[in-house]
């Protein structure tokens, strides 16, 4: 495990860690459950996908045993896998090693490498050709790769085969003339060096994003991936998240755990929590969130085991409505804001309106009410900006600037229910206000 | 105009750049972290979280989350945590006290200081490097950074030479909505730091807007959303008795405090803005007391004595157009002053809202573009010319059921320039010839902001224009002629 790795270096830390493992085997399955729960985690075997595994793998296995030039894209929504599928791919043939000799690996992300300037760079700096390229000054883009890809000629005249993975591929779409993957793709098209090139994108209308001259050069090789969980594999995930492997050192514990993950997983507050979030997404990322705060709340003394009920909590967490409860904060007189703006709305059917009707809907309502107070138009409209720094209200696009901003027209960004439902739970709100809301049409 | 909303503004700058020099000298004094917290023993950690608790009331909840969330020095956190919730209710005090006392390896800046990507970049990297902003000679130099590529490589570089790979760093940014208005990948970039540089990193995130606005763009891991609810009125209660001079008895200050949240409570929710209503108020309110006038038993008296200035305090909550010196001097000399309307009379003058100066001529003009913006040109007639005709009563009814189509509800209508002179001629004393001079005046209002000039229309056979100025502004100018506005619009005849 990744764990180990990290406690292996320093003599002190390892001490400590190991006077750890005897005290408390909890604190060690909780750090070893939130490093598999991490970002950074590459899982031990990949949940199905075994078809597209062997695919990807014979791909780079060609370019890298026999210098053949490939180009696929990766293609699936986000958190189902493909990063983690291409990690898996490289860590395994990292272990062949004819081929851990042989081919160099560029990874570039769209979201560092954000022109095509900044990629070249990145990529002399992983090929480690800073010195090779010195203060050569170089014409256009193509010549610089095809100095790079030169100097990495061995001796025997062969070019070394490069692995090019491009994260966030969508977004290298977006850089000036697409000059980086039309190189990148003629260089494959036209076997002057041995590359194979990965795209891996959430984008399914990726290839609509290539121009013209970039597409043809493309192998149009595609790998799908979908999701095709099952709610049953969605439940062994879940349980495998959670899971103590056989290396863990307390073998009395680890038993014990796992059959308490299996006695979980089967408690119906926690199975229907995994159908509502199954129904929501199948992203795994998002259920790897949903189990990382339960998995935090372990602790020695007071609960070393994870209940249902902290389940049930993280899920109630991760799907509150912000708004509502942001609605809860606002002032009284913010409150009667948004209500005058609802009923605005609705006599209006959604056409926009302005601070100056606002404020008259408001008044009307104050005067009629002896238990409300009428503030001043200054702290009213003071009321007004927070509404509007808090993004609840925003100004129609389009509006002329040069306007004054009582003029300026808005439009109300909250749904009725949300306003009802906050008006339910809001702290003492006075009796005149609620029923003024729950009034259609004044 | 313009003027106005900076002063409105002002607080907010200051307070802006104020923190960029303290935290110019922050970098220089950042607490050391101790590497080997993990051999302190557990109940340590404990007291610490006890004292922390101590120290700021009512956010059990969101602390105890979050310690349990940051658990061991070394182990994993979330890749990003988004703290959302109304203005001072909290989150940055509970995140730097957090960091202050478990000691661990912090870097905290505001989005709204890093107007480019490059000091938000150099700001973290010089921060962790804790390199000597001060310093003379020059043999330390800042690191540079211009883009996200170099940031990630520089910034896991700065952590194996600072040795901080051992153990999770955290990255605070506080208003974390000005992210969204920087270069499109800066957000969810910094959401994936910790896949990105593959170290144990924890970005948070600090921000009054709700998560679901920052979605925007590709590439988004979805960070871990907490939210940091409003004090209730009794935590308010609680947290501001905390203030309690200590000469003064503390069941006296809390009947003082029960005062002005009573006021107060329905208009502003603000913590610090009613701290700073509590502070303003609190020399009148024991005034009686140190004189002797009264004990601190004496609620009813108390309240007498204080009720008039805290309601007229409640016009000016949240405005902050007077200063707290201001204020205090304006209450001291309308000690005597009994009347409640002439009081009101006299806080409008001490804003500079309805103050300006204007040479005569152009404080006509400019009533004449207040009339021609708001009154629809049909009613010029009537308003304007020698003999109207009968028609008076009707139109004033008419006028009353159709507010919405008022334009002091829907805002000021452009007007062409003839139609200002032949209203400007028919309301201005004696005869005016019609000179460069005038017409120079139209100009200089423009670039006011009084007036603005119709950018749709012919600019220079048929300019159009239109007036913006507020209705209490164009009072007072017509109060400074004698000339009796109201009388002349359409919406209040």
């Amino acid at each position: 495990m990744k764990g180990k790795k990290s406690r292996s270096s320093g003599g002190r830390f390892s001490e400590v860690d190991k006077k750890d493992e005897c005290i408390n085997p909890v604190s060690k399955t909780q750090e070893i459950l939130k490093l598999r729960l991490s970002r950074n985690h590459i899982p031990s075997e990949i949940f199905g996908r075994q078809e597209e595994k062997r695919h990807l793998k014979d791909l780079i296995r060609r370019t890298g045993l026999f210098g053949e030039s490939n180009s696929v894209l990766i293609i699936g929504p986000r958190g189902n896998g493909k990063s983690a599928l291409v990690q898996k791919v490289l860590v395994e043939l990292g272990e062949e090693e004819d081929i851990h000799t042989n081919l160099l690996q560029v990874h570039l992300n769209g979201l560092l490498q954000t022109d095509d300037k900044i990629a070249l760079k990145e990529i002399t700096r992983q090929l480690q050709l800073e010195n090779t390229v010195g203060d050569r000054v170089f014409g256009s883009f193509a010549e610089t790769l095809q100095f790079l890809l030169e100097a990495l000629k061995s001796g025997n005249q062969s070019s070394k085969p490069i692995l090019f993975i491009l994260d966030e591929f969508d977004l290298f779409a977006q850089h000036r003339n697409q000059t980086l993957l039309y190189n990148l793709f003629d260089v494959a098209q036209s076997a002057q060096a041995p590359i194979c090139v990965v795209g891996i994108t959430c984008r399914l209308d990726v290839l609509e994003l290539l121009e013209k001259r970039v597409k043809s050069r493309f192998s149009h090789r595609q790998i799908y991936l979908f999701s095709n969980m099952t709610f049953e594999d969605y439940v062994m995930l879940f349980k495998e998240l959670l899971k103590l492997e056989d290396d863990f050192p307390d073998r009395r514990f680890q038993s014990d755990w796992n059959k308490s993950i299996e006695e979980l997983s089967e408690a119906q507050s926690v199975v229907d929590m995994l159908k509502r979030q199954f129904s929501f997404s199948q992203d795994v990322c998002a259920l790897k969130q949903l189990l990382f705060l339960p998995v935090c709340n372990l602790n020695e003394m007071d609960v070393p085991r994870l209940k249902p009920a902290m389940f049930v909590e993280s899920m109630k967490i991760s799907t509150s409505d912000s708004k509502s409860a942001m609605l809860h904060g606002v002032s009284i007189l913010e409150l009667c804001l948004i209500i005058a703006m609802k009923h605005l709305t609705d006599i209006f059917e959604g056409e926009p309106f302005n601070f100056e009707m606002v404020y008259n809907e408001y008044r009307k309502f104050a005067q009629r009410h002896s238990s409300m107070q009428v503030f001043h138009k200054a702290v009213v409209l003071k009321a007004f900006e927070h509404l509007v720094a808090l993004e609840l209200v925003k100004p129609v696009e389009g509006g002329s600037t040069k306007i004054q901003k009582e003029y300026r027209l808005m439009s109300l960004l909250l749904h009725n229910t949300q306003i009802m439902d906050a008006l339910q739970k809001y702290p003492q709100c006075p009796t005149d206000v609620r029923n003024w809301a729950t009034l259609s049409i004044s | 105009m313009k003027a106005r909303i900076h002063i409105l503004y002002a607080d907010q700058l200051t307070w802006g750049l104020s923190t960029v020099f303290r935290q110019a000298v922050d970098i220089r004094y950042q607490p050391l972290y101790i590497i080997d917290m993990d051999s302190a023993s557990s109940e340590d950690f404990e007291t610490i979280i006890d004292e922390i608790l101590e120290e700021i009331p009512c956010r059990q909840k969101q602390i105890s989350t979050l310690v349990s969330l940051f658990g061991k020095r070394a182990h994993c956190t979330p890749g990003a945590i988004f703290l959302y919730g109304h203005a001072s209710t909290g989150k940055s005090l509970v995140v730097n006290t957090l960091m202050d006392k478990l000691k661990l390896p912090f870097v905290i800046l505001n989005c709204v200081e890093c107007y480019s990507q490059r000091f938000l970049y150099e700001h973290i990297l010089n921060s962790l490097h804790q390199t000597d902003l001060f310093a003379v000679n020059e043999s330390v130099s800042r690191i540079k950074c211009e883009n996200m590529n170099d940031f990630i490589r520089l910034f896991k570089q700065v952590l194996s030479q600072k040795g901080l790979d051992k153990e999770t760093v955290y990255i605070i940014m506080d208003k974390a909505e000005r992210m969204r208005d920087m270069e499109s990948n800066i957000l969810p970039a910094f959401l994936r730091l910790q896949e990105l540089s593959s170290s144990n990193v924890c970005v948070i995130l600090l921000s009054e807007i709700v998560w679901e606005k920052f979605r925007w763009g590709t590439g988004f891991a979805e960070p871990y959303v907490l939210h940091f609810p409003e004090y209730k009125k009794d935590e308010l209660l609680q947290i501001l008795s905390k203030g309690c001079p200590t000469d003064f008895p503390e069941s006296c200050y809390v009947m003082y405090l029960n005062l002005v949240l009573s006021v107060f409570h329905h208009v502003c929710r603000d913590l610090r803005e009613i701290q700073h209503l509590v502070n303003l108020n609190f020399m009148k309110f024991a005034e009686p007391i140190r004189n002797g006038e009264a004990t601190s038993k004496d609620s009813k008296k108390l309240w007498k004595n204080i009720e008039p200035h805290l309601k007229k305090a409640l016009p000016t909550v949240y405005l902050r157009e007077v200063s707290s010196s201001q204020w205090q001097r304006y209450q001291a000399e309308n000690a005597g002053d009994t009347e409640q309307e002439n009081t009101s009379q006299n806080l409008q003058g001490l804003s500079h809202r309805c103050h300006v100066d204007l040479p005569y001529y152009t404080k006509y003009l400019l009533i004449a573009a207040y009339l021609a913006s708001y009154n629809p040109a049909k009613t010029d007639k009537r308003f304007f010319a020698k003999h109207t005709g009968k028609k008076t009563k009707k139109i004033s009814q008419t006028a009353k059921f159709r507010w919405e189509a008022s334009n002091h509800v829907l805002g000021p209508k452009a007007f062409p320039l003839d139609r200002l002179m032949a209203i400007f001629y028919s309301i201005v004393e004696g005869k005016v010839a019609p000179t460069a001079n005038i017409f120079m005046q139209i100009t200089s209002l423009v670039s006011l902001h009084m007036l603005t000039l119709d950018p749709r229309d012919d600019q220079i056979i048929t300019p159009k224009y239109k007036c913006l100025v507020s209705l209490d502004l164009i009072k007072s100018v017509a109060r400074t002629v004698n000339f009796d506005v109201v009388r002349y619009l359409y919406d209040f005849v």
